[in-house]
């Protein structure tokens, strides 16, 4: 069964400006995403029928459609897990209007993270349930939380500081070709990586994603309307989320093998259902709040054995001209950290041909979202 | 510094602990370890369960030493290590902590070159009930 299968296209795609600090507050942010990617698809506010945002989204849907001016809503969906929910918004969408649920959806996320409060201080959402086996003990934050899997993925593979700063080097570099990037003219270097501050030993300043306010949006079609809209559609071509059996978290320590993390379950459902493998996508954009998910996903998706991500990450792998060009407008590293909507945008944008960085003839590109929480990704073509 | 928020099928952990033994859920009837504790077995739906005393003996499966921005009472003590710690008996039973000097001390009591993964670890406690973990 294939109803998925190119059935949808993302026709448009929005954005706000990215900044440490940014005037507006998230629902405008929101509003402003989603205006503006309605008008990149060249559709009216009033013939939206369908949402999908994530959880953590602060901007409802009764808001968002009373500000923009949407028309009746028969399709609202909302997905869990912080950075997971990225991909799934998408496939949200295309699975209702494939369904026939809906016909023009739109998804966002509109996030102040660069200048609100960082969410790991809120103790009191913090401490439930797993939390009163990890936080006490001053395991406090995300970066803890995964560079406990790192230090165990660097002891049984030999993975090393080097292979996160080629992760951290190529998004930084791709961000230095986009002026809409918040690290557009700040080039890294190696000496700046190893000698910056720890913030959780094995990972330094340079292997934490940005803080970042902004938002963005993209509107998801039937294939047959996508052929009217202004942009050159961007086929959906293959969609999952994953949350693979005894799973908990970014603390997947409690799990026969923590190492094989959610990328593993979401690729094996895409990759079914898709008509090209792992060797044929030209460019990816792979979730990156922490240098070490991509290693991670590498191998999750199939691009590299297990054990083999770090070193998949050599001779320049991940840098454009190189064997999988990644995170092509900078990535959560360094572009902005909006909850990995950015990767999606930016998918598109290589398929449209209009990257900063531009993968020259990209006709295959996988996005995903939040590896070590239940996750979602998508194959998008042209 | 943060006091574990108690539910309802994590409450004998602490009681144990507060009592200065480390007891880890099992399923009453197949006998299989879990960690953390659920309302029931994952691997035979039973919802019987027992408290199964462990030796407290363990190894370091991974460690980190964070660093500022924390908590203001994390940030005092920073760096500091916290382990995962896999149980002798049941080696896929992880639990986090850290690894100190000896029984009761401060979380930075340990240097952080001192943390090695495979290191043997023994289990004591705090005053408060909190499990620690010291050399073997």
């Amino acid at each position: 069964m294939a109803g998925l299968k190119d059935a949808t296209a993302i026709v448009g795609i929005g954005r706000t400006a990215f900044a440490k600090h940014l005037p507006d507050d998230e629902r405008t942010l929101a509003c402003r995403a989603v205006l503006a990617a309605l008008d990149d698809a060249g559709i009216a506010p009033g013939e939206v029928d369908a949402l999908a945002s994530y959880t953590m989204e602060e901007t409802d849907e009764v808001e968002l459609s009373k500000a923009v001016g949407f028309g009746d809503l028969t399709f609202f969906s909302k997905v869990g897990y912080g950075g997971g929910g990225s991909c799934a918004t998408v496939a949200h969408l295309a699975a209702a209007i494939a369904a026939g649920q809906a016909s023009v959806g739109v998804a966002w996320r509109s996030r102040k993270r660069g200048s609100g409060p960082r969410p790991w201080t809120n103790t009191a959402v913090q401490l439930p349930t797993p939390g009163q086996w990890t936080r006490p003990f001053g395991l406090l934050r995300p970066a803890d939380e995964i560079a406990m899997l790192t230090r165990r993925y660097m002891h049984e593979y030999g993975a090393t500081r080097d292979h996160l700063f080629n992760v951290a080097l190529a998004c930084r570099n791709r961000a230095n070709q986009n002026p809409a990037a918040i690290m557009y003219d700040r080039p890294l270097t190696r000496e700046m990586y190893m000698t910056s501050r720890w913030i959780s030993e094995p990972l330094c300043l340079f292997d934490n994603c940005l803080e970042s306010d902004g938002a963005l949006a993209c509107v998801v079609v039937s294939r047959e309307r996508a052929r009217d809209c202004r942009q050159r559609p961007v086929y959906v071509h293959s969609a999952a989320q994953g949350l693979p059996a005894q799973h908990h978290g970014m603390v997947n320590y409690w799990n026969d093998d923590p190492l094989t993390g959610p990328a593993w379950t979401a690729a094996r459902h895409l990759w079914k259902h898709a008509d090209f493998t792992p060797q044929d996508v030209d460019v990816a954009q792979i979730y990156d709040a922490f240098t070490p998910l991509i290693p991670l996903s590498l191998e999750g998706y199939g691009f590299c054995g297990r054990g083999e991500g770090g070193a998949f990450t050599e001779g320049g792998a991940l840098e454009i001209g190189g064997r999988l060009p990644l995170n092509t407008a900078g990535g959560g590293l360094s572009e902005a950290y909006v909850h990995g909507f950015n990767l999606i945008t930016e998918g598109v944008r290589q398929l449209r041909g209009t990257s900063t960085a531009q993968v020259p003839g990209a006709a295959t590109c996988l996005v995903t979202a939040g590896e070590g929480v239940p996750t979602s990704a998508l194959l998008l073509r042209s | 510094m943060l006091s574990p928020v108690v539910d309802p099928e994590g409450a004998p952990f602490w009681r144990y602990a507060a009592q200065g033994e480390l007891r880890v859920q099992a399923c009453a009837d197949c006998g299989e370890p879990r960690f953390p504790p659920r309302p029931c077995c994952p691997h035979c739906q039973s919802f019987a369960t027992e408290w199964r005393r462990m030796s407290g003996l363990g190894r370091v499966w991974s460690y980190v030493v964070p660093h500022p921005p924390l908590l203001p009472d994390y940030a005092e003590q920073a760096p500091y290590n916290v382990i995962v710690v896999e149980l002798a008996e049941a080696p896929r039973i992880r639990l986090v902590g850290n690894l100190v000097a000896r029984p009761g001390a401060r979380l930075d009591s340990l240097p952080p070159d001192r943390v090695r993964i495979g290191a043997k670890v023994r289990v004591v406690f705090t005053d408060d009930g909190m499990p620690q973990w010291v050399y073997a």
